[in-house]
């Protein structure tokens, strides 16, 4: 069962308004049924110091990762997963969390691997609705267990592996981590091990531009004509069709995901959740230092 | 491996004595306990050291008088479990030895069985607060 969508004229100059809801709808529409609240945070104890009455917490680390392969849970247990959560494959699902919804945004591009239709973001995520004083609570969620069907993960339409990315080099890449750490001088404590990647840099003719550039300081989404600025002109997509984003697990780059494809609409977007702690450390892969894009290496 | 002082000892086994699910209650119940800096470090941030290695900001300061390491950190409240880490150091580490406290495992953030709960690559932020504390302390008790 579909909720109704929320008509703020802010959303109509999205490409897929439908895929964002304001603190105010939501507060107006909790409890509607077929409406499930989901809290994805990268505080794993965030939830437990209060959140959005009814919500229930999906963490990240512990429930969407595969915990020996690396790589996200199979069908059958998203299925139960999704089950345990009071989540049904026709249900509405709103997800908030900290962080300008890093998370929430990386558990959303999860669930589109499994096909989950009507996934939206709360524009803003956690630290909008606290900061417009709505409700909270300690009040863990008690959802009743649905029959949610088993659903093979698709790795094809918005996920990139490192091979993808290989022949994608010089096609549009936007690298959304920080600019120290797209430059390769990214700092580290002496005597304090590097983790993460073994070279510091980026990967050749990738777009520098970090996730952050498209939300406000409250963490709701730049308009639709600023974000077009930021990624159409400043980062040079123009109207590029295919893009691939990455950052250092595939989290942040899960954000700027989001934005090219649901707000701007452009049709091929795929995240490369190997991201720099693959790339940076993998064999046989050229890599790029400085401020610059560089060039594609010849092949 | 040398073993732990007696109160980082009580604390892994209090964690070690719950469930997994218990146990991030207790780590909740820690970051609730985190004490107030002291005013003298809360009007002068700038005696503070970033730990970088946490995603969320926290800051410590550690003193060392006559011999006995007192630590003190601040992270903020949308942060509870870099909070509960830091109270779990600023607990059992204030009130030791310098020479005990420079003995510390290097791996103790990983004997409280939080692993599978909140995640190796979360741990590591606890890793690099207990990492900085111990550099402050060598570096202040030589003096």
């Amino acid at each position: 069962m579909t909720v109704a969508f929320d008509p703020a004229e802010k959303f109509q100059q999205y490409a897929h308004p439908e895929r964002l809801v304001s603190t105010s709808w939501l507060e107006t529409h909790l409890g509607a049924p077929g409406l499930v609240v989901v809290e994805c945070d990268e505080d794993v104890l965030l939830y437990e110091t209060g959140h959005i009455p009814g919500a229930v917490k999906l963490d990240w680390h512990t429930e969407l990762n595969d915990p020996v392969m690396r790589d996200y849970i199979d069908g059958e247990r998203f299925a139960r997963l999704m089950s345990a959560k009071g989540i049904a494959r026709d249900s509405t699902v709103v997800l908030y969390g900290d962080k300008s919804n890093w998370w929430a945004a990386y558990a959303l591009w999860v669930l589109t691997l499994f096909g989950h239709q009507d996934v939206r973001l709360l524009d803003g995520g956690r630290d909008r609705w606290v900061a417009d004083e709505r409700a909270l609570t300690i009040e863990a969620a008690q959802p009743s267990p649905t029959d949610y069907p088993l659903v093979e993960r698709d790795d094809v339409a918005v996920r990139a592996f490192k091979d993808d990315v290989l022949a994608h080099v010089g096609k549009p890449l936007i690298d959304v981590r920080s600019p120290e750490e797209y430059s390769g001088e990214r700092t580290h404590m002496p005597a304090y091990p590097e983790e993460g990647a073994l070279r510091g840099g980026h990967i050749p003719t990738a777009a520098s531009v970090p996730w952050s550039r498209a939300a406000n300081d409250d963490g709701t989404f730049r308009t639709a004509a600023e974000l077009a600025t930021v990624y159409r002109d400043g980062a040079g997509l123009g109207d590029a069709d295919d893009v691939i984003t990455y950052c250092r697990i595939g989290e942040r780059s899960s954000h700027t995901w989001f934005v090219l494809t649901h707000l701007l609409g452009i049709p091929r977007v795929r995240n490369y959740d190997g991201s720099w702690t693959e790339w940076g450390s993998a064999v046989r892969v050229p890599i790029t230092v400085g401020t610059e894009p560089g060039a594609a290496p010849g092949r | 491996m040398a073993d732990l002082p007696p109160p980082l000892a009580e604390i892994r086994d209090d964690f070690l004595s719950f469930t997994e699910k218990e146990r991030l209650q207790l780590l909740l119940e820690f970051s609730n306990e985190l004490p107030a800096l002291p005013e003298r470090y809360a009007e002068h941030p700038e005696l503070l050291e970033r730990v970088e290695e946490c995603q969320s900001p926290v800051y410590l300061f550690v003193d060392v008088v006559d011999g006995e390491v007192q630590v003190h950190a601040t992270a903020p409240a949308e942060a509870p479990t870099t909070r509960g880490f830091a109270s779990i150091l600023v607990q059992g580490i204030t009130g030791l030895p310098a020479d005990i406290v420079l003995a510390i495992p290097d791996d103790f953030p990983q004997q409280l069985g939080l692993t599978a709960a909140v995640s190796p690559l979360r741990l590591r932020g606890m890793s690099g607060m207990l990492w900085r504390i111990k550099r402050q302390v060598s570096a202040k008790a030589a003096v």
